[in-house]
Protein backbone atom coordinates (compact mmCIF):
# COMPACT_ATOMS: atom_id res chain seq x y z
CA UNK A 1 0.00 0.00 0.00
CA UNK A 2 2.77 2.33 0.99
CA UNK A 3 4.72 1.59 -2.15
CA UNK A 4 1.67 2.36 -4.28
CA UNK A 5 1.21 5.70 -2.61
CA UNK A 6 4.85 6.61 -3.13
CA UNK A 7 4.61 5.60 -6.78
CA UNK A 8 1.49 7.70 -7.26
CA UNK A 9 3.16 10.70 -5.66
CA UNK A 10 6.18 10.22 -7.91
CA UNK A 11 4.04 10.10 -11.03
CA UNK A 12 1.95 13.10 -9.99
CA UNK A 13 5.10 14.96 -9.10
CA UNK A 14 6.46 14.36 -12.56
CA UNK A 15 3.22 15.44 -14.19
CA UNK A 16 3.03 18.64 -12.17
CA UNK A 17 6.70 19.32 -12.74
CA UNK A 18 6.24 18.99 -16.47
CA UNK A 19 3.09 21.12 -16.27
CA UNK A 20 4.77 23.90 -14.33
CA UNK A 21 8.13 23.96 -16.02
CA UNK A 22 7.00 23.42 -19.58
CA UNK A 23 8.39 20.65 -21.72
CA UNK A 24 12.07 19.92 -21.63
CA UNK A 25 14.60 17.20 -21.07
CA UNK A 26 14.41 15.62 -17.65
CA UNK A 27 17.20 13.31 -16.63
CA UNK A 28 16.07 9.75 -17.17
CA UNK A 29 12.61 10.39 -18.57
CA UNK A 30 12.33 11.70 -22.10
CA UNK A 31 9.61 14.34 -22.39
CA UNK A 32 8.31 15.24 -25.86
CA UNK A 33 9.82 18.43 -27.15
CA UNK A 34 6.73 20.00 -28.64
CA UNK A 35 6.16 22.96 -30.90
CA UNK A 36 3.02 24.42 -29.32
CA UNK A 37 2.50 26.89 -32.15
CA UNK A 38 0.93 30.12 -31.06
CA UNK A 39 0.25 28.86 -27.53
CA UNK A 40 -1.03 31.44 -25.08
CA UNK A 41 -4.10 30.97 -22.91
CA UNK A 42 -5.74 27.61 -23.52
CA UNK A 43 -9.51 27.14 -23.13
CA UNK A 44 -8.76 25.38 -19.83
CA UNK A 45 -5.80 24.74 -17.56
CA UNK A 46 -3.09 22.90 -19.56
CA UNK A 47 -2.76 20.06 -17.06
CA UNK A 48 -6.52 19.56 -17.14
CA UNK A 49 -6.45 19.65 -20.94
CA UNK A 50 -3.66 17.08 -21.09
CA UNK A 51 -5.78 14.63 -19.13
CA UNK A 52 -9.25 15.49 -20.43
CA UNK A 53 -9.11 17.05 -23.90
CA UNK A 54 -10.44 13.88 -25.53
CA UNK A 55 -13.53 13.80 -23.34
CA UNK A 56 -14.23 17.48 -23.92
CA UNK A 57 -13.83 17.06 -27.67
CA UNK A 58 -16.05 13.99 -27.87
CA UNK A 59 -18.76 15.56 -25.74
CA UNK A 60 -18.92 18.73 -27.77
CA UNK A 61 -18.60 16.90 -31.08
CA UNK A 62 -21.67 14.78 -30.35
CA UNK A 63 -23.66 17.82 -29.31
CA UNK A 64 -22.62 19.69 -32.45
CA UNK A 65 -23.14 16.90 -34.96
CA UNK A 66 -26.32 15.41 -33.58
CA UNK A 67 -28.08 18.34 -31.96
CA UNK A 68 -26.65 21.18 -33.98
CA UNK A 69 -25.28 23.07 -30.96
CA UNK A 70 -22.58 25.35 -32.31
CA UNK A 71 -20.07 27.74 -30.83
CA UNK A 72 -18.86 25.66 -27.88
CA UNK A 73 -15.37 26.31 -26.51
CA UNK A 74 -13.89 22.84 -27.07
CA UNK A 75 -13.72 22.55 -30.81
CA UNK A 76 -10.98 20.73 -32.67
CA UNK A 77 -10.66 23.64 -35.10
CA UNK A 78 -9.83 25.94 -32.17
CA UNK A 79 -7.13 23.50 -30.95
CA UNK A 80 -5.60 23.50 -34.41
CA UNK A 81 -5.84 27.28 -34.83
CA UNK A 82 -3.67 27.83 -31.75
CA UNK A 83 -1.39 24.83 -31.82
CA UNK A 84 -0.44 24.48 -35.49
CA UNK A 85 3.30 24.85 -35.88
CA UNK A 86 4.46 28.12 -37.37
CA UNK A 87 6.98 26.09 -39.34
CA UNK A 88 4.68 23.77 -41.32
CA UNK A 89 1.29 25.27 -40.36
CA UNK A 90 0.02 21.97 -39.04
CA UNK A 91 -0.44 20.00 -35.84
CA UNK A 92 0.94 16.97 -37.69
CA UNK A 93 4.05 16.20 -39.68
CA UNK A 94 6.92 15.59 -37.28
CA UNK A 95 7.46 14.36 -33.74
CA UNK A 96 7.63 18.00 -32.67
CA UNK A 97 4.19 18.91 -34.01
CA UNK A 98 1.69 19.39 -31.22
CA UNK A 99 -0.84 16.60 -31.77
CA UNK A 100 1.41 14.11 -33.49
CA UNK A 101 4.31 14.57 -31.06
CA UNK A 102 2.35 13.96 -27.90
CA UNK A 103 0.25 11.11 -29.28
CA UNK A 104 3.38 9.41 -30.56
CA UNK A 105 4.88 9.79 -27.10
CA UNK A 106 1.94 8.06 -25.42
CA UNK A 107 1.42 5.58 -28.28
CA UNK A 108 -2.11 6.67 -29.09
CA UNK A 109 -3.31 6.65 -32.67
CA UNK A 110 -5.29 9.77 -33.58
CA UNK A 111 -7.78 9.50 -36.40
CA UNK A 112 -9.29 12.99 -36.11
CA UNK A 113 -7.34 14.24 -39.08
CA UNK A 114 -8.48 11.56 -41.50
CA UNK A 115 -11.57 13.75 -41.82
CA UNK A 116 -10.69 17.06 -40.16
CA UNK A 117 -8.14 19.60 -41.26
CA UNK A 118 -4.84 19.66 -39.41
CA UNK A 119 -4.19 23.19 -40.57
CA UNK A 120 -5.52 26.39 -39.02
CA UNK A 121 -8.58 27.94 -40.60
CA UNK A 122 -6.86 31.23 -41.33
CA UNK A 123 -4.25 29.82 -43.69
CA UNK A 124 -5.23 27.04 -46.05
CA UNK A 125 -8.95 27.45 -45.56
CA UNK A 126 -8.69 31.11 -46.40
CA UNK A 127 -6.64 30.60 -49.49
CA UNK A 128 -8.39 27.59 -51.02
CA UNK A 129 -11.69 27.61 -49.13
CA UNK A 130 -14.77 28.34 -51.11
CA UNK A 131 -16.72 30.42 -48.64
CA UNK A 132 -17.42 33.75 -50.19
CA UNK A 133 -17.42 35.35 -46.78
CA UNK A 134 -13.92 34.10 -46.05
CA UNK A 135 -12.67 35.21 -49.45
CA UNK A 136 -14.18 38.62 -49.09
CA UNK A 137 -12.53 39.15 -45.74
CA UNK A 138 -9.15 38.59 -47.37
CA UNK A 139 -9.56 41.57 -49.66
CA UNK B 1 -29.78 41.25 -53.16
CA UNK B 2 -32.64 40.35 -55.41
CA UNK B 3 -35.19 39.44 -52.81
CA UNK B 4 -37.44 42.40 -52.15
CA UNK B 5 -37.68 42.92 -48.46
CA UNK B 6 -40.24 45.06 -46.74
CA UNK B 7 -39.24 47.45 -44.00
CA UNK B 8 -40.40 45.30 -41.14
CA UNK B 9 -38.33 42.44 -42.39
CA UNK B 10 -35.33 44.69 -42.78
CA UNK B 11 -35.58 45.89 -39.23
CA UNK B 12 -36.04 42.33 -38.04
CA UNK B 13 -33.02 41.22 -39.97
CA UNK B 14 -30.84 44.02 -38.72
CA UNK B 15 -31.19 42.65 -35.23
CA UNK B 16 -28.67 39.95 -36.04
CA UNK B 17 -25.20 41.40 -36.45
CA UNK B 18 -23.86 38.25 -38.12
CA UNK B 19 -26.66 38.47 -40.64
CA UNK B 20 -26.22 42.14 -41.47
CA UNK B 21 -22.54 41.42 -42.03
CA UNK B 22 -23.51 38.70 -44.47
CA UNK B 23 -25.85 41.04 -46.29
CA UNK B 24 -23.09 43.58 -46.69
CA UNK B 25 -20.30 41.33 -47.90
CA UNK B 26 -22.05 38.64 -49.86
CA UNK B 27 -24.27 40.07 -52.56
CA UNK B 28 -26.38 37.44 -54.28
CA UNK B 29 -26.92 35.42 -51.13
CA UNK B 30 -30.61 34.70 -50.91
CA UNK B 31 -31.86 35.91 -47.58
CA UNK B 32 -35.43 35.20 -46.64
CA UNK B 33 -37.14 36.00 -43.40
CA UNK B 34 -36.11 32.60 -42.06
CA UNK B 35 -32.49 33.57 -42.38
CA UNK B 36 -31.31 33.96 -38.85
CA UNK B 37 -28.22 32.30 -37.46
CA UNK B 38 -29.19 30.12 -34.54
CA UNK B 39 -27.48 31.58 -31.46
CA UNK B 40 -24.39 29.74 -30.20
CA UNK B 41 -25.32 27.05 -27.71
CA UNK B 42 -28.85 26.54 -29.04
CA UNK B 43 -29.81 23.14 -30.43
CA UNK B 44 -31.64 22.66 -33.72
CA UNK B 45 -35.36 22.58 -33.05
CA UNK B 46 -38.27 20.68 -34.54
CA UNK B 47 -40.13 23.99 -34.72
CA UNK B 48 -38.23 24.29 -37.99
CA UNK B 49 -38.26 21.87 -40.88
CA UNK B 50 -35.89 22.77 -43.67
CA UNK B 51 -36.93 21.96 -47.19
CA UNK B 52 -36.60 22.95 -50.81
CA UNK B 53 -38.92 23.57 -53.71
CA UNK B 54 -37.23 22.97 -57.05
CA UNK B 55 -38.88 24.60 -60.04
CA UNK B 56 -37.93 22.50 -63.07
CA UNK B 57 -39.40 25.11 -65.40
CA UNK B 58 -36.63 27.49 -64.30
CA UNK B 59 -33.86 24.89 -64.29
CA UNK B 60 -31.86 24.90 -67.52
CA UNK B 61 -30.55 21.88 -69.42
CA UNK B 62 -26.77 22.08 -69.49
CA UNK B 63 -26.48 24.28 -66.43
CA UNK B 64 -24.71 22.63 -63.51
CA UNK B 65 -23.89 25.66 -61.37
CA UNK B 66 -25.56 24.02 -58.35
CA UNK B 67 -23.54 20.82 -58.70
CA UNK B 68 -20.29 22.75 -59.06
CA UNK B 69 -21.11 24.90 -56.05
CA UNK B 70 -21.91 21.79 -53.99
CA UNK B 71 -18.61 20.18 -54.94
CA UNK B 72 -16.64 23.31 -54.13
CA UNK B 73 -18.37 23.92 -50.84
CA UNK B 74 -17.94 20.38 -49.60
CA UNK B 75 -14.52 19.59 -51.05
CA UNK B 76 -15.69 16.96 -53.55
CA UNK B 77 -13.52 16.31 -56.61
CA UNK B 78 -16.33 16.74 -59.13
CA UNK B 79 -15.20 13.54 -60.88
CA UNK B 80 -17.95 11.07 -61.77
CA UNK B 81 -16.17 7.72 -61.75
CA UNK B 82 -18.04 4.94 -59.93
CA UNK B 83 -15.93 5.48 -56.82
CA UNK B 84 -16.26 9.27 -56.68
CA UNK B 85 -18.63 10.94 -54.28
CA UNK B 86 -21.53 12.76 -55.86
CA UNK B 87 -23.87 14.57 -53.54
CA UNK B 88 -25.79 16.32 -56.27
CA UNK B 89 -26.42 15.30 -59.87
CA UNK B 90 -28.18 16.93 -62.79
CA UNK B 91 -30.82 14.68 -64.33
CA UNK B 92 -32.27 15.30 -67.80
CA UNK B 93 -35.65 13.76 -68.58
CA UNK B 94 -37.65 13.50 -71.77
CA UNK B 95 -41.37 12.94 -71.53
CA UNK B 96 -42.48 9.98 -73.65
CA UNK B 97 -44.90 10.91 -76.38
CA UNK B 98 -44.61 14.68 -76.19
CA UNK B 99 -40.82 14.89 -76.13
CA UNK B 100 -40.95 17.62 -73.45
CA UNK B 101 -37.52 18.02 -71.89
CA UNK B 102 -37.00 18.56 -68.17
CA UNK B 103 -33.78 19.15 -66.30
CA UNK B 104 -33.47 19.01 -62.52
CA UNK B 105 -30.95 18.62 -59.71
CA UNK B 106 -31.17 15.42 -57.64
CA UNK B 107 -29.77 14.88 -54.18
CA UNK B 108 -30.79 13.62 -50.74
CA UNK B 109 -34.51 14.34 -50.40
CA UNK B 110 -34.29 14.77 -46.61
CA UNK B 111 -37.20 12.46 -45.83
CA UNK B 112 -39.28 12.88 -42.71
CA UNK B 113 -39.15 9.07 -42.39
CA UNK B 114 -35.77 8.27 -43.90
CA UNK B 115 -35.11 4.59 -44.77
CA UNK B 116 -31.37 5.19 -44.37
CA UNK B 117 -31.99 5.95 -40.69
CA UNK B 118 -34.18 2.87 -40.27
CA UNK B 119 -31.53 0.48 -41.54
CA UNK B 120 -28.39 1.98 -40.02
CA UNK B 121 -27.03 -0.51 -37.44
CA UNK B 122 -25.02 2.09 -35.54
CA UNK B 123 -27.42 5.06 -35.52
CA UNK B 124 -24.83 6.95 -37.55
CA UNK B 125 -27.48 7.85 -40.10
CA UNK B 126 -29.83 10.20 -38.31
CA UNK B 127 -32.32 12.98 -38.80
CA UNK B 128 -31.66 16.21 -36.97
CA UNK B 129 -34.53 17.86 -35.13
CA UNK B 130 -34.94 20.37 -37.96
CA UNK B 131 -35.36 17.64 -40.57
CA UNK B 132 -31.85 17.53 -42.03
CA UNK B 133 -30.75 13.93 -42.64
CA UNK B 134 -27.07 13.44 -41.88
CA UNK B 135 -24.38 10.80 -41.35
CA UNK B 136 -22.51 11.01 -38.07
CA UNK B 137 -19.20 9.89 -39.49
CA UNK B 138 -17.82 9.29 -36.02
CA UNK B 139 -20.20 6.35 -35.81
CA UNK B 140 -20.42 5.18 -39.42
CA UNK B 141 -18.78 1.79 -39.95
CA UNK B 142 -19.10 1.96 -43.72
CA UNK B 143 -21.48 -0.98 -44.08
CA UNK B 144 -23.42 0.88 -46.79
CA UNK B 145 -26.84 -0.47 -45.83
CA UNK B 146 -28.12 3.09 -46.07
CA UNK B 147 -26.92 3.33 -49.66
CA UNK B 148 -28.94 0.23 -50.48
CA UNK B 149 -31.99 1.54 -48.64
CA UNK B 150 -32.10 4.98 -50.21
CA UNK B 151 -34.66 5.07 -53.05
CA UNK B 152 -32.99 8.16 -54.49
CA UNK B 153 -29.45 6.77 -54.74
CA UNK B 154 -28.36 9.88 -52.89
CA UNK B 155 -25.49 8.51 -50.83
CA UNK B 156 -21.86 7.96 -51.73
CA UNK B 157 -19.13 5.94 -50.06
CA UNK B 158 -15.70 7.49 -49.64
CA UNK B 159 -13.35 4.95 -51.18
CA UNK B 160 -10.06 6.81 -51.08
CA UNK B 161 -8.26 8.57 -48.24
CA UNK B 162 -9.21 12.25 -48.21
CA UNK B 163 -6.15 14.46 -48.32
CA UNK B 164 -7.63 17.84 -49.14
CA UNK B 165 -9.64 19.05 -46.19
CA UNK B 166 -10.25 22.52 -47.58
CA UNK B 167 -14.01 21.96 -47.85
CA UNK B 168 -16.31 23.00 -45.05
CA UNK B 169 -17.46 19.44 -44.44
CA UNK B 170 -15.24 16.90 -42.69
CA UNK B 171 -15.00 13.84 -44.97
CA UNK B 172 -13.12 10.61 -44.54
CA UNK B 173 -12.37 7.27 -46.12
CA UNK B 174 -14.62 4.37 -45.13
CA UNK B 175 -17.69 6.44 -44.34
CA UNK B 176 -20.85 7.20 -46.23
CA UNK B 177 -21.87 10.75 -47.06
CA UNK B 178 -24.56 12.72 -48.82
CA UNK B 179 -26.05 16.18 -49.14
CA UNK B 180 -26.11 17.84 -45.72
CA UNK B 181 -28.36 20.63 -46.96
CA UNK B 182 -25.19 22.66 -46.23
CA UNK B 183 -25.96 22.36 -42.54
CA UNK B 184 -22.89 24.45 -41.67
CA UNK B 185 -24.24 27.34 -43.72
CA UNK B 186 -27.85 26.93 -42.65
CA UNK B 187 -26.78 27.11 -39.00
CA UNK B 188 -25.21 30.47 -39.78
CA UNK B 189 -28.38 31.80 -41.36
CA UNK B 190 -27.18 31.29 -44.94
CA UNK B 191 -28.87 29.25 -47.64
CA UNK B 192 -27.25 26.12 -49.11
CA UNK B 193 -24.47 26.63 -51.66
CA UNK B 194 -26.55 25.24 -54.56
CA UNK B 195 -29.39 27.67 -53.83
CA UNK B 196 -26.99 30.59 -53.85
CA UNK B 197 -25.29 29.41 -57.05
CA UNK B 198 -28.59 28.96 -58.87
CA UNK B 199 -29.66 32.45 -57.87
CA UNK B 200 -26.26 33.71 -58.97
CA UNK B 201 -27.02 32.34 -62.44
CA UNK B 202 -30.23 34.35 -62.39
CA UNK B 203 -32.40 31.22 -62.43
CA UNK B 204 -33.61 31.01 -58.84
CA UNK B 205 -34.94 27.53 -59.51
CA UNK B 206 -34.35 26.36 -55.93
CA UNK B 207 -36.36 27.88 -53.11
CA UNK B 208 -35.09 26.99 -49.66
CA UNK B 209 -36.82 27.59 -46.36
CA UNK B 210 -38.77 26.50 -43.32
CA UNK B 211 -41.67 24.21 -44.20
CA UNK B 212 -43.07 24.53 -40.68
CA UNK B 213 -43.58 28.27 -40.97
CA UNK B 214 -46.80 28.89 -42.93
CA UNK B 215 -45.58 32.39 -43.80
CA UNK B 216 -42.18 31.44 -45.17
CA UNK B 217 -41.78 32.02 -48.93
CA UNK B 218 -41.44 28.27 -49.52
CA UNK B 219 -44.63 27.44 -47.63
CA UNK B 220 -46.54 30.20 -49.40
CA UNK B 221 -45.31 28.96 -52.78
CA UNK B 222 -46.18 25.35 -51.94
CA UNK B 223 -49.64 26.63 -51.05
CA UNK B 224 -50.02 28.31 -54.44
CA UNK B 225 -48.54 25.96 -57.03
CA UNK B 226 -48.88 22.30 -57.91
CA UNK B 227 -45.86 20.36 -56.73
CA UNK B 228 -44.83 16.73 -56.32
CA UNK B 229 -42.50 14.78 -54.06
CA UNK B 230 -40.48 12.06 -55.76
CA UNK B 231 -41.74 8.51 -55.16
CA UNK B 232 -44.43 9.90 -52.89
CA UNK B 233 -45.97 6.41 -53.01
CA UNK B 234 -43.28 5.31 -50.55
CA UNK B 235 -44.72 7.66 -47.95
CA UNK B 236 -41.35 9.06 -46.89
CA UNK B 237 -42.57 12.67 -46.84
CA UNK B 238 -39.51 14.19 -48.43
CA UNK B 239 -38.36 17.69 -47.58
CA UNK B 240 -37.72 18.40 -51.27
CA UNK B 241 -40.59 19.03 -53.67
CA UNK B 242 -40.64 19.71 -57.40
CA UNK B 243 -42.65 21.98 -59.65
CA UNK B 244 -43.19 21.14 -63.31
CA UNK B 245 -42.59 17.41 -63.25
S1 LIG C 1 -22.81 2.98 -43.98
FE1 LIG C 1 -22.65 4.15 -42.05
S2 LIG C 1 -24.46 5.48 -42.04
FE2 LIG C 1 -24.84 3.91 -43.60
S3 LIG C 1 -26.00 2.29 -42.55
FE3 LIG C 1 -23.80 1.70 -42.39
S4 LIG C 1 -23.08 2.61 -40.46
FE4 LIG C 1 -25.07 3.59 -40.95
Amino acid sequence: MKIRRILLLLVLGLVFWAGGGGYGAWAGVPIPDLDIGQGGHCVADPLYMRLNHMNLLIHQRDQTVRQGIRGGPYSLAVCVDCHASKVNHSVLGTSRNFCQGCHEYVSVRIDCFECHSSEPRNTKAMITGQSRVVKESLK
Amino acid sequence: MKTPANLQRRSFMSQGTALTATVAIAPGVMLYDYARARPAGEAASSAVRWGMLIDTTRCATGCDACVKACNRENGLSGETRPTDSQWMRKVDLVQEGTGRKISLPMMCQHCADPPCVDVCPTAASFKRADGIVLVDKHRCIGCRYCMMACPYKARSFVHEPVTDHSGHTPRGQGTVESCTLCVHRVDQGQSPACVEACAGEGKEAILFGNLNDPNSPISRRLHEVSSVKLRDDLGLNTGISFVGL
